[in-house]
């Protein structure tokens, strides 16, 4: 049986939001994880978490400073923040409701119980106490969420259109995260070379950024298996980009999209999007681009990309034929 | 009471007292009617805390379910967790296998009278059902007149409503025909009860609810205007912000039925129905429209309608497609017009009707509505043509100024009206803040009609959860019960 194109877009949606809600929950812990590790003189600045999303206007116009209160609240409980957990929990559960025919009910209830877990202790997870374990439960919930789709659904459209919504939302959020990481955004710049070309000896911070930076995307433990040599720069940009195999890299999230997309009908434009996409990943040299091109001018034209991935997606199913 | 004092004694129900009206539960002091005797006994095992606690457990679970209603006019967050109370209320086979006949029995008249109306009119030529009754109802469509739909059936999904009277003998309050909702937060009731009190099945025998649904895809698939292919069917829901929006999305989960808004569809040059799919157009066979018939299509109906499929009339009226409800099945859901439905069995069926109406006055006749405004102060004057409890007037409890202004109402509209006496609705007992005590109810079982029939054994019970209150609607304070229809050796 055919899908209404109405529902496709509202089940990739509810995909987006799921992995939003996973995303933003990682990023948080990461970021407070970072800061325990660097001593004082180091000390790390809560307003650069705000530009991974670029949401630096938004949040200027609500919140004095940027301190750890107001980060951490705009990114957990900020209703005016559109991308806020309690608002991505919010509109997952909407679109979870309005395609409930869609999905096993068991997904549907797994929604349900991140929704009143997430509502009724979001607030505690302010204070850096009660944090760590809020979001592990945040992202243990997505995850259970994955698996149960992973399991019990079948192989069809709105399969397909759940995990389109997922990897997008990822390689997006795969690519803000090495902007992050190589544009500065950090206090100490990185990835400065000498005259010779060679890479600078990297201070022990920079290292630490690294190891956090694979680490918000769980991504530490298959890169050491990947790279054994020291965590550089070069090295942890190129695999977060360009790796095939791990799930959270670019490369791969574009590859599982464009495997999504070719599994749907009338899918020509949307798939060459996707092939293209691909192809400007693999032929990025990160080498180069760390050194003169500028690792954020690269990603910008990824993010454009991702939007025109989008725009081919709701032109191909989801604006109303006939 | 005592046994709310004490942290360890466990529940009695030595001290529930129903006051003289019929409970579904405990007959006499402390004595368990047989259906019931089993949940009686559990009860008792337990204490006061035991049961909160399992009343809070089932609290939980229906969020977690995410089982919702909507209700009308809030902000952002528009559905409310489903009220429901841990106590199911028992009705023994045998009482049961009356009330079925009685709703079988009742619907095919109804359905003989709809198509009889849309055609002959013999009923009314022979001054049975008075003419002007029917022709000027709100309810008739004229679009509808000469149109057979398969098996001669217009309404095929009915919710009735029973009360039963203080001697315990179940009365139809009222049958709906057109819309009638409920039907899934009956099922989901009883997933409800199978999780937080799973020890409580194993002592009864009571008969399953849940082919509910598989029952209902048969039936909507067997009016399906092209033979030889799975048919199509769909759900057609007014949107999110329906009340019955949650049922709406169960039923086509259930199903395994497409729930489709009137946006999705479109009528071709050909006449058909069609989804707009990722694929392109899917033609659409049978359509369970959950839509008021004035909605169903600007060309023929209400021209402001966007909830509706411009030509959808056409293309049910050339046999395209099935819809069920059919339109203009309304006309027999009439508070008026129920007064005769034991006469409409008497002149389709040749039978006595097995279920009692409640005594109803007319208002539009003359005598009676001279009696109703004389008594406004001991009935319950209805509108004829309005659900979910909306406005009427509960005379007994009635300020004068609220009487006065209802009298000047129905003197402006008599035909708008019907009267009833204060029905005396049996009770149940209920989970309270510090006890448990009887509250009042009544039953919706659903029946569906294609080339035969099903009736939901037991069906929603509804809780008005205010003391005393006989306002059952979830809308209004309602809560809810699982239902057993226990069969007893």
């Amino acid at each position: 049986m055919s899908m209404l194109s109405r529902v496709a877009e509202r089940v990739y949606w509810l995909g987006r939001y799921l992995e939003r809600i996973e995303n933003t929950a990682r990023l948080v812990s990461v970021y407070g994880n970072v800061l325990l590790d660097l001593p004082s003189p180091a000390k790390l600045r809560w307003e650069s978490l705000i530009a991974i999303t670029g949401s630096g206007e938004d949040f200027a116009t609500r919140y004095a400073q940027a301190d750890e209160h107001n980060v951490v609240r705009f990114y957990l409980t900020d209703r005016d923040n559109p991308a806020s957990i309690v608002n991505s929990a919010d509109n997952a559960r909407e679109n979870a409701r309005t395609v409930r025919e869609m999905v096993p009910s068991s997904i549907w209830e797994g929604i349900n119980d991140l929704h009143i877990y997430l509502h009724d202790n979001v607030e505690a997870a302010l204070a850096r106490r009660g944090r760590d374990a809020f979001l592990s439960r945040v992202i243990e919930s997505c995850q259970f969420l994955v698996g149960c789709m992973a399991g019990s659904m079948s192989r069809d459209a709105a399969y397909h259109f759940l995990r389109a919504g997922r990897y997008l939302e990822r390689a997006d959020m795969t690519s803000r995260i090495v902007d992050v990481g190589t544009a500065n955004v950090f206090p100490w710049g990185s990835a400065e070379r000498d005259e010779t070309g060679a890479a600078r000896e990297l201070d022990p911070y920079e290292s630490i950024l690294w190891m956090n930076v694979l680490r918000s995307l769980n991504a530490l433990q298959m890169y050491r298996r990947q790279v054994p040599e020291r965590i550089s720069a070069e090295e942890v940009v190129a695999f977060l980009l360009q790796d095939e195999n791990f799930p959270r890299a670019v490369a791969n999230c574009l590859q599982a999209l464009q495997s999504c997309l070719g599994h749907l009908p009338r899918n020509d434009a949307a798939v060459d999007t996707a092939t293209a996409a691909i192809g400007h990943v693999a032929q990025a040299n990160v080498a180069a681009l760390l050194q003169e091109e500028g690792v954020h001018d690269f990603i910008d034209r990824m993010q454009i990309e991702f939007n025109a991935l989008h725009a081919v997606i709701s032109a191909s199913w989801f604006e109303p034929q006939a | 009471m005592n046994h709310a004092k004490s942290e360890v004694m466990k529940f009695s129900w030595q001290n529930y007292d129903s006051h003289g009206f019929y409970d579904e539960l405990i007959a006499a002091r402390g004595t368990a009617r047989a259906a019931g005797s089993a949940v009686a006994k559990h009860i008792r095992s337990l204490t006061m805390d035991e049961i909160r606690e399992r009343q809070r457990a089932a609290e939980l679970a229906v969020k977690t379910m995410g089982i919702t209603f909507t209700v009308y006019s809030e902000g952002t967050n528009i559905d409310r967790a489903w009220p429901y109370d841990i106590i199911p209320r028992t009705i023994s086979g045998s009482d049961w296998d009356r009330v079925e006949a009685g709703l079988v029995q009742r619907l095919t008249a109804l359905n003989l009278f709809i198509d009889d109306v849309y055609h002959e009119q013999r009923i009314l030529r022979d001054g049975v059902v008075p003419r002007e009754l029917i022709v000027e109802s709100g309810n008739f469509r004229a679009a509808c007149v000469g149109m057979r739909p398969k098996h001669g059936v217009w309404a095929h999904i009915c919710g009735t409503d029973l009360i039963r009277d203080r001697d315990g003998t179940f009365y139809v309050l009222e049958d709906n025909l057109r819309v009638p909702s409920g039907v899934s937060y009956m099922l989901e009731n009883r997933k409800v009860t199978k999780r937080v009190f799973p020890e409580l099945f194993a002592a009864d025998n009571m008969r399953p609810i849940g082919e509910y649904t598989s029952h209902l895809f048969a039936m909507l698939a067997s009016l399906s205007p092209r033979d030889g292919q799975r048919p199509v069917v769909v759900v057609l829901t007014p949107g999110i912000y329906n009340s019955a929006y949650f049922e709406h999305s169960y039923l086509a989960q259930q199903m395994g039925a497409e729930l489709v808004e009137g946006g999705d569809l479109f009528v071709g040059a050909d006449d058909c129905v069609y989804m707009r799919t990722i694929a392109g157009p899917a033609q659409v066979d049978v359509i369970y429209r959950r839509i008021d018939d004035l909605f169903l299509d600007p060309e023929v109906f209400n021209p402001d309608s966007t909830l509706g499929v411009p030509g959808l009339m056409r293309a049910w009226l050339r046999g395209k497609v099935a819809l069920a409800n059919a339109p203009g099945a309304g006309v027999a859901d009439d508070k008026a017009v129920y007064t005769y439905v034991p006469d409409m069995i008497r002149y389709y069926l040749d039978e006595d009707a097995i279920l009692p109406n409640v005594e109803t006055y007319r208002c539009g006749e003359k005598e009676p509505c001279a009696f109703v405004l004389q008594h406004l102060d001991k009935l319950v004057v209805k509108p004829v043509n309005e659900s979910g409890g909306y406005g009427m007037l509960i005379g007994p409890t009635a300020s004068a100024d609220e009487r006065h202004a209802f009298a000047r109402l129905v003197r402006a509209q008599p035909r708008n009206y019907v009267a009833q006496p204060l029905i005396s609705l049996s009770t149940c007992p209920t989970v309270c803040d510090n006890d448990i005590e009887p509250r009042h109810l009544d039953l919706r079982p659903f029946i569906l009609q294609g080339a035969q029939h099903y009736v939901t054994p037991g069906g929603l019970t509804r809780v008005a959860l205010k003391k005393g209150s006989f306002v059952v609607n979830s809308s209004q304070g309602g809560g809810s019960k699982d239902t057993w229809i226990v069969d007893c050796p």
